[in-house]
């Protein structure tokens, strides 16, 4: 009998839940709804799907838990990282004003272009993947929030961790995209605070061949580092120029854009001891990443989180969280979420600036060690086991 | 400027210029014995680096280890099937375009580039990415001062001046030669005089592409880096080279190779402003000399216009 009493104790309660949804009973939870944008299809939808599937996860988890107030539905979008696309999307997501707030974007380009219709139509959002520092910076848009880090802090750790070894005197080569200025003008900046001092800079196009010139230039200049802004086959060109030229007591700085099996590839054992810099952290390392990968684990979803799946759990989250203490009101939310400031999530603590910018975003050195990017901190590098050219 | 550094500059200059020269001499050739501009010659040029890198591929796997074996191996397979394709590339595209406008055959070859391109970047394995080219030459160097002399250059350079001598004996003292130049002068006349046109043609462009091919194969173990778009970049500064050296004249496109290649380091060496701006530089003082001698630095001997 007493099985009974469980089995018509989940009927009644199945049947609240289907009527709750159909929104009769006064008592059963309020539906709020919520949004979510990301490339879902084209060359960089392994990255989207894993966002949507984390953040999906934050959405379902929630509903499993009984003190949630409200019960969310996530509403999914896909921006096909073309900007054009997005910013249909976003307009979508916005003008639905049943929808409080949103995660959004993996590429930059789209996010870019999107900011001033979430402005627009008063929806806050937080960006879980897109790097590209004017997002938050270029406008001082109430709505737009963003929790994975920008160039401007894999410079700032880049300079610090260098100075920290010991490096004073750098020379910096970049592409003349925004791309590589970017890094140029937030490298400079921050190594100018850290205490180095860069001897020379110089701007290459995003396509050139030879780079023997520049870096006979860099040799008469006597540095001890440098530092390249841009992406991995010039690179790869830069890198293996600089043996030519008797460079290889130099050290080999690069960015984000390097980060890549190709650069590795293409240098062979030139690129032993070369460093590059990028956003987030490998997920298990994460300081919930633990806890997410066995929570996502658990869901069997088809395709793994990828590397900014944890921002997206992250970003959808702290909006669950966001409206649970101030109720579904965009405006509330939006107010709430610029106060945000040391709130403890999986990527480590979150605090948004006047940018609703993350100041404290998590950033992972690289060092590549026999053939493979190794994280600084567990490298032979770090270790002292083995020396970077000119490493105290 | 420190002596050394300064030897550093005219180094780098000479390889670069080498190339140059090497790639500018087949469009010159070209357009000697055809009057055409073929602008799939560079690509020609990465089709060829790319050969000598799976022959090497190949080699490894067969477990041949010897570099001078492995060098030798690359550099027949790469120039003996650029040379093949060379003379397909005329005989299927550019022979039967002949009393076509110059146009056409200017914009098939064009095509054509981008079709040779497209396919090594498709179809060699993982072609859109940069390929490390194996060292296969001695790295020793020898560091006078701030000048860094590397074996391999010194290698290559004098590779490239023999490979360049071996050229003009070829077309000064052989008969084959005498009949290149022979069509270079007058088809009807050669061809009166007992020439095998087509054949004395198709040999030239199997010439002029099997040094490209060398050039590309250069390219590699000076850079030890190759990628699919390398011949783009080479074709249109040979193409310069040869105009601006003087269109049908070996001396000429050499001339301009060098040229061209001492006006990118002058430009990012000297220039107060970025580097970036080498390349404007340099075919900013091209596009000077074309205005000061619009048939270029030595002319061709006979002109048309006669």
């Amino acid at each position: 009998m007493k099985k009974f009493g469980i089995l018509v104790a989940v009927a009644v309660g199945a049947s609240l839940l289907a009527l709750a949804a159909s929104h009769n009973p006064a008592d059963a939870k309020d539906k709020v709804k919520v949004g979510f944008i990301g490339s879902l299809t084209g060359g960089t939808s392994a990255n989207g799907i894993g966002g949507r599937n984390s953040a999906d996860l934050a959405v379902r988890l929630r509903n499993a838990d009984p003190k949630a107030k409200y019960e969310y539905e996530m509403v999914s979008l896909d921006d096909e990282c073309k900007p054009n696309i997005g910013v249909q999307v976003a307009t979508k997501l916005a003008a639905d004003k049943d929808i409080i707030a949103a995660a959004t974007h993996y590429c930059s380009a789209v996010a870019i272009a999107t900011v001033d219709t979430y402005h627009k139509f008063e929806l806050p959002i937080i960006v879980w993947g897109a790097v590209l520092p004017d997002i938050t910076y270029r406008n001082k848009y109430p709505e737009v929030h963003r929790v994975n880090g920008t160039m401007i802090n894999q410079n700032q750790l880049n300079a610090t961790l260098l100075t920290k070894l010991g490096y004073k005197t750098f020379a910096v080569i970049h592409d003349t995209t925004d791309y590589g200025k970017g890094h140029n003008k937030y490298f400079s900046e921050a190594l100018e605070k850290a205490g180095g001092k860069i001897i020379g800079t110089f701007g290459v196009t995003s396509d050139q061949q030879d780079f023997t010139a520049e870096l006979t230039q860099i040799k008469s200049l006597n540095p001890q580092v440098i530092y390249f802004g841009g992406l991995t086959p010039i690179g790869v060109r830069i890198r293996a120029q600089m043996d030519r030229l008797g460079l290889n007591n130099v050290v080999f700085d690069g960015t984000s854009g390097i980060k890549s099996d190709a650069f590795i590839e293409g240098l062979g054992k030139f690129a032993e001891g070369s460093l590059s810099f990028l956003e987030g952290a490998p997920t298990e390392r994460l300081p919930g990443g633990k806890f997410f990968l066995e929570k996502y684990n658990a869901q069997n979803y088809p395709n793994p989180p990828e590397a900014y799946g944890a921002f997206g759990f992250a970003a959808m989250n702290l909006i669950l969280d966001t409206i649970e203490s101030q109720g579904p009101d965009r405006k509330k939310v939006r107010d709430a979420l610029n106060k945000v400031r040391k709130i403890d999530s999986i990527v480590g603590e979150i605090t948004f600036d006047d940018h609703g910018q993350n100041t404290v975003p998590i950033i992972t050195a690289y060092v590549a060690q026999d053939g493979k990017w190794v994280v600084w901190e567990d490298s032979e590098y770090a270790s002292g086991k083995r020396k970077l050219p000119g490493q105290k | 400027m420190d002596l050394g550094f300064l030897a550093q500059y005219v180094m780098n200059g000479l390889m670069l210029g080498m190339m140059y020269a090497l790639v500018a001499v087949g469009f010159t050739l070209f357009f000697g014995v055809l009057d055409v501009i073929k602008f799939s010659h560079g690509d020609v040029l990465t089709v060829g680096a790319f050969t000598g890198l799976a022959t090497f591929i190949g080699l490894r796997a067969a477990s041949i280890d010897s570099n001078a074996l492995q060098l030798l191996a690359m550099l027949i397979a790469s120039i003996g099937a650029m040379a093949i394709l060379g003379a397909v590339i005329a005989r299927a595209f550019i022979l039967p375009l002949r009393y076509a406008p110059a146009l056409n055959t200017l914009l098939i070859t064009l095509m054509l580039g981008t079709v040779l391109r497209e396919m090594v970047r498709l179809f060699y394995p993982d072609g859109a990415n940069p390929k490390p080219f194996p060292r296969l030459l001695p790295a020793d160097s020898v560091s006078i001062g701030n000048f860094n002399l590397r074996l391999d250059n010194a290698i290559m350079l004098t590779a490239g001046v023999l490979v360049i001598v071996g050229l003009q004996l070829l077309l000064n003292r052989t008969k084959l030669g005498l009949a290149i130049r022979a069509v270079a002068q007058d088809e009807e006349t050669a061809k009166t005089m007992g020439v095998n046109f087509n054949l004395i043609v198709l040999i030239t462009f199997a010439i002029g592409s099997g040094l490209a091919a060398f050039a590309g194969v250069m390219n590699g173990l000076y850079y030890n880096e190759i990628n699919f778009g390398i011949g783009l970049y080479l074709g249109v500064v040979g193409f310069s080279a040869a105009i601006v050296g003087g269109l049908g004249n070996i001396y000429g496109a050499i001339l301009g190779g060098f040229l061209f290649a001492a006006l990118q380091t002058i430009g990012a060496v000297s220039l107060p402003f970025a580097s970036a701006y080498k390349d404007v530089f340099a075919f900013g003082v091209v596009i000077a000399i074309m205005a000061w001698r619009p048939t270029g630095l030595i002319p061709e001997k006979l002109s048309e216009r006669v």
